[in-house]
């Protein structure tokens, strides 16, 4: 089953002759365990193609599926339940809350959500120590350096059922070892039955990504195609 | 790639069989570089003529000849490692000639023909990505060669990105004068000692 699906999808901002078409007639779908690379540069439209996929902001026209539920359908409740349970959110800067220690930041969501505090904290723990980051559980965001705390973020994101991780230049400010460990940790979350989309303007991010799109004044305007098997790559190597 | 170089590296941890340099060679570079065993014992021999090398004296040619390395080649390896290879002079790189060129052809898309080899580029770095993932964050020769493979699309991407945008921009701000030729009229020397 697709986790999302935009259909159709166009977003303008302003009217007249401020007018400014973000997304023009976008069709976007990202199966179960896929991760996607949307990539484009500055002012493509990327962040907003993932808010709207976030279902944080409406389109103008067109359509968005999650798990093959139309959101326009939803109502405001019904939304908020949806982000709360079903979507991970990543942001360049890791909107952590300072007063929360890492295992408590992941918690939240699911607190939020109902759970109570003693089962909320042994899911955030046990998300912290399958992504090897069980060191960081009892610090406090300011204890943690930019790459810990983005793994923290990636936890929060998939704690719970989530079933769809969505990032925005999850590695922005990270060097490279440390985009890197962000790109493995997002990786091996969109393996089994989550679905992920990173946008990006850097390519050594995207191609971590099964599929990359690209966006242009906010179309898509191309796609990667599926890969050939490593031993094809590696064969003009051999022959040297 | 130069293999004595790599080779000369791998006799200074100690002396080794010419079957065993090639195993460590192929190890250490992620098995990306696969070395033929011909390759290797006719650049050993190479070695041995410039006295960088030397092997046990009376024993035959083959797979239990022990090689080890001379002081002549440490100081040619502790040279090689300092000697920055020659990046300087322009290469004709194909790509960028396919830009120059379709930016000013009549009934062609420049930015169609970036977003192909952007594609390709981009495709290829997924490959590479995969190999690195498969590998496991452990295999630090084979993250080290990959790592390479990926800075230098990564470049060319970044370089197709600028190009994009700058022509973008030229088409919104017609020239006064009219177009240049194609190609830069002088060829600017960089690194000329």
């Amino acid at each position: 089953m697709a986790a999302v699906e935009l259909q159709g999808v166009s977003k303008r901002y302003g009217e007249g002759p401020a007018e400014v078409h973000a997304l023009r007639h976008v069709d976007l779908v990202v199966e179960e365990g896929e991760l996607v690379a949307v990539m484009g540069p500055s002012g493509s439209g990327k962040s907003t193609l993932l808010t709207i996929a976030g279902t944080l902001e409406d389109p103008t026209s067109g359509e968005v599926l999650v798990r093959g539920a139309p959101v326009s359908a939803m109502s405001r409740n019904d939304r908020a339940r949806l982000r709360r349970r079903s979507i991970g959110f990543v942001f360049q800067d890791f909107n952590l809350l300072a007063g929360l220690t890492a295992v408590e930041n992941v918690a939240l969501p699911l607190e939020l959500d109902g759970v109570n505090a003693r089962a909320a904290r042994a899911e955030g723990t046990a998300v912290l120590e399958s992504l090897g980051l069980a060191d960081a559980a009892g610090r406090f965001p300011d204890e943690l350096s930019g790459g810990e705390r983005q793994r923290v973020a990636i936890a929060r994101a998939v704690v719970g059922d989530r079933h769809l991780l969505l990032a925005d230049e999850p590695s922005g400010a990270l060097d490279s070892a440390n985009a890197e460990g962000v790109m493995r940790l997002i990786r091996s979350a969109c393996r089994e039955d989550v679905a992920g989309i990173v946008v990006t303007h850097d390519a050594q991010l995207a191609a971590w990504a099964d599929r990359v799109v690209f966006l242009r004044d906010g179309r898509v305007v191309d796609q990667t195609l599926p890969p050939p098997s490593p031993e094809d790559l590696l064969e003009p190597y051999h022959q040297r | 790639m130069s293999v004595p170089h790599a080779l000369l590296a791998l006799l200074s941890e100690g002396p080794k069989y010419g079957l065993q340099l090639r195993q460590d060679f192929e190890a250490r570079t992620g098995e990306v570089w696969p070395l033929n065993v011909g390759q290797v014992y006719t650049t050993l021999q190479r070695l041995e003529r410039d006295g960088l090398v030397a092997s046990d004296s009376g024993t035959e040619d083959g797979p239990q000849r022990h090689f080890r390395i001379t002081p002549a080649g440490e100081a040619e390896l502790a040279a090689w490692l300092q000697t920055p290879p020659d990046l300087s002079s322009p290469p004709r790189d194909e790509l960028v000639i396919k830009v120059l060129v379709a930016a000013r052809l009549p009934g062609v898309d420049v930015h169609q023909v970036i977003q192909v080899h952007r594609r390709h580029l981009v495709e290829l770095m997924q490959q590479w990505t995969r190999i690195k993932d498969d590998g496991g964050a452990g295999d630090l020769g084979l993250g080290l060669a990959v790592d390479a493979e990926l800075f230098r699309l990564d470049s060319v991407i970044r370089w197709l990105d600028a190009a994009d945008g700058r022509l973008k921009r030229a088409a919104l701000e017609p020239p006064d004068q009219p177009p240049a030729s194609p190609l830069p009229r002088r060829r600017r020397r960089v690194g000329a000692r």
